[in-house]
């Protein structure tokens, strides 16, 4: 059964960049920053290519933010996604926005699947997904993973980790939770947030780059879908973590133990 | 009057996407391998198809024969990425098989040349190689000895090449060969399989660095390939030859300045982490102002090099601009390979570290594909020295 499936892209900054907080604390020093697609994101896309080419059907790939962001869409489109929605907006989001936003866009779109990063690597909010699995009533499973390992040779043929049922009407879904994997399924249509290990994404090819350039991708305005855009969540600070203190050295293996089980207390 | 427009960016948005994804490329899936594959001295066959399929052989290739038909500053951001794989050889291994001994097929071979070497070569299938260099003949391209006479329909090919990269791997060769009178005006390139009897890999040569390209002195022993495997005109071979290095050279230019950056990219980190007398020793005055000067000089060196990038993408001669970007960017490459090295104190000097592993690697660029000497006899001759 051919899945039609919707999925996230948003542009974040590169975490190989060295990041500094504003002196002020308002926000972070963007010069001299790289941006790309949010790693999770990025699974997220490879996992709905991979069912694409397993079962048929279309991934649609949407970014929310500034123009910018038609940078994260290409890159999607790249590696192999159908078409583009860029829903542009320039100020601040939150989560609930955001899941808000998508909302409109399942409405529109009526897919099948979507696929979200459990989280984005610059506010680490891990939220969009539940909200938008709450706001359409679906089913959701979060932190998609897979039993088998990131070398395994379903891997290597780039078998999809996320299972559709036989009869198409649901997916199964290896959940990493604390301390191992659970194992759900959820009928679709579905929210699907995906974790580190659910599959490695693919690099885009040469020629998957040039034809990105002639796929179609739909600009809307945020402000034009009826949602409320003003975020529930307001960032009022921002500041950098503690400097790493010096390590220290210890004469021999007892007084390593005596210290973490005393001192660190981790023992 | 309006002045000019001089804003020179060749790079646009779709050279920047496809240059992030090769940097990604190199830097995840390929530099953790570096040292590895040095210390292995080859690196895996399947990176041929690997290459292949991510489009980076065919770049400026016919797209009727696998390739991408695109302008040479994508060749330009590709070879600057592929730096990153901190592997000259493997760099030499891939700009051979997709920029060195296949464009020359491209441009004047058949049909027959262009399905059988051509097209499984641009999809990383059949490794190529390029091999003019002889033990007696380097610099001195016209006095090549590998002889190949005709009989009937067939050439018939003995001789010796060496310093050939991919050479052991090979699967066929571009090959410089004399067919006809001494010097420059009897000599012609054919695409040869190297499965053919007679043929053989004589060595595999120990170097100073690249230690991971295969580098490989060949043997023909009255090899006979069919005649129709001539590239182009038959005893046009040393024309051709000079064009092909024309792109050979240049690829070694904007190599030595995208790796002579990396280096003091590296250099600028290590510098903030580095103590010495209680500061890191990036602060102290004598290297910032010698990192100051490798920088101004660097960035000299890379818009000659993109001067000459930019006649060369536009079919113009560029002979002049070539051969100076390779004096230059490669001499300055290795100043700054010697300082790189130097301001890792001792562990500058240790094998493994990536910068002894770039200056160990860009040490041939002077020398391959024409040496600085021979740049600088190209560059005073075309001033009617
Ligand atoms: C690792 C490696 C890979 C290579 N890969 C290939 C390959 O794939 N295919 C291939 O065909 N070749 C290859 N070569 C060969 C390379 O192109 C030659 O080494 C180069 O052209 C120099 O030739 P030579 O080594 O014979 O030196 P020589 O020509 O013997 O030169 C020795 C010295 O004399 C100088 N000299 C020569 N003529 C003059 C002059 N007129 N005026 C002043 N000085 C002069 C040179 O500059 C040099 O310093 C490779 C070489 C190396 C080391
Ligand atoms: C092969 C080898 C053998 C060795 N053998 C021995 C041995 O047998 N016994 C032994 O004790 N040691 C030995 N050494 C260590 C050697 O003496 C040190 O590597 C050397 O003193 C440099 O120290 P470092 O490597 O810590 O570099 P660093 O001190 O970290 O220096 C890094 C860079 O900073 C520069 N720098 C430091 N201070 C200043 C400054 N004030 N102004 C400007 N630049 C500065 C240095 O010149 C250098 O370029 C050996 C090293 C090697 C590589």
């Amino acid at each position: 059964m051919p899945l039609k499936i919707l999925v996230t892209a948003k542009r974040v900054e590169d975490p190989e960049s060295k990041i500094k907080v504003k002196p002020d604390g308002t926000g972070i020093v963007t010069d001299g920053v790289n941006y790309k697609m949010n790693p999770f994101d990025e699974i997220a896309v490879e996992e709905a290519l991979r069912l694409k080419e397993k079962h048929g059907g279309e991934v649609v790939v949407a970014s929310i933010g500034a123009d910018k962001s038609m940078t994260e869409i290409r890159a999607a489109l790249a590696m192999g996604a159908d078409r583009g929605i860029l829903v542009k907006h320039d100020g601040p989001l939150d989560p609930f926005v955001v899941s808000a936003i998508l909302d409109k866009l399942f409405e529109k779109e009526k897919p099948d699947l979507v696929l979200l990063g459990k989280q984005s690597i610059d506010d680490d909010q891990n939220q969009v997904g539940q909200y938008l699995a709450e706001r359409r009533g679906l089913g959701q499973a979060t932190f998609a993973s897979k039993t088998e390992s990131l070398e395994s040779e379903a891997e290597q043929k780039k078998q999809p980790g996320v299972v559709l049922a036989a009869d198409g009407k649901s997916l199964r879904v290896v959940r990493e939770v604390d301390g191992g994997l659970v194992t759900v399924d959820v009928s679709l249509p579905a929210i699907v947030t995906c974790d580190l290990r659910l599959n490695k994404p693919r690099f885009a090819s040469l020629p998957g780059i040039m034809k990105a350039k002639k796929k179609p991708v739909e600009e809307i305005v945020a402000a034009s879908l009826g949602v409320d855009l003003a975020p529930k969540v307001a960032v009022k600070k921002l500041s950098e973590p503690p400097k790493r203190q010096g390590g220290l050295k210890v004469a021999d293996v007892p007084e390593l133990y005596a210290k973490l089980k005393g001192e660190a207390k981790v023992l | 009057m309006n002045p000019p427009v001089v804003a020179f960016e060749p790079f646009t948005e779709e050279h920047q996407a496809f240059r992030r994804v090769v940097r990604e490329f190199a830097e995840k899936e390929l530099a953790p391998h570096a040292r590895a594959w040095d210390e292995a001295g080859e690196f895996p066959r399947a990176l041929f198809p690997r290459f292949g399929e991510l489009g980076l052989l065919g770049i400026r290739h016919d797209p009727a024969w696998g390739g991408s038909g695109l302008d040479y500053w994508y060749v330009v951001a590709y070879a600057e990425e592929l730096v990153r794989s901190r592997s000259g050889g493997l760099g030499t291994g891939m700009l051979v098989q997709g920029e060195m001994a296949t464009p020359i097929i491209g441009e004047l071979g058949t049909d027959e040349q262009k399905r059988e070497f051509l097209a499984p070569a641009l999809r990383g299938e059949r490794i190529a190689a390029l091999a003019i260099s002889e033990p007696d003949a380097g610099s001195d391209v016209a006095a090549i000895r590998t002889r190949a006479r005709r009989v009937g329909a067939e050439l018939v090919v003995s001789g010796a090449k060496t310093w050939i990269s991919n050479g052991t791997r090979a699967d066929f060769l571009t090959l410089a060969v004399r067919t006809g009178e001494d010097g420059y005006g009897g000599i012609s390139l054919v695409t040869f399989p190297t499965d053919v009897a007679g043929f053989q890999v004589s060595r595999r040569i120990e170097k100073v660095g690249n230690l991971c390209s295969d580098t490989a002195q060949l043997f023909f022993d009255e090899c006979r390939i069919p005649a129709r495997f001539l590239l182009g005109e038959e005893n046009a071979g040393f024309g051709y030859i000079m064009t092909g290095f024309q792109g050979e050279r240049l690829v070694a230019a904007v190599t030595a300045v995208a790796g002579a950056q990396l280096l003091i990219e590296d250099a600028i980190q290590y510098g903030q982490e580095r103590k010495a007398f209680g500061r890191p020793i990036g602060t102290f005055q004598a290297w910032r102002h010698r990192f100051a000067d490798h920088m101004s000089r660097l960035e000299a060196a890379r818009w000659l090099t993109y001067r000459a990038c930019d006649l060369f993408a536009r079919g113009q001669v560029a002979l002049r601009e070539i051969s100076m970007a390779k004096l230059v960017a490669c001499d300055l490459a290795q100043e700054i390979a010697y300082d790189a090295m130097q301001f890792h104190g001792g562990m500058g000097y240790v094998l493994e570290s990536d910068v002894a592993r770039a200056w160990r690697d860009l040490r041939l660029l002077p020398i391959a594909g024409g040496t600085s000497e021979i740049m600088r006899e190209l560059v005073s001759r075309s001033a009617g020295m």
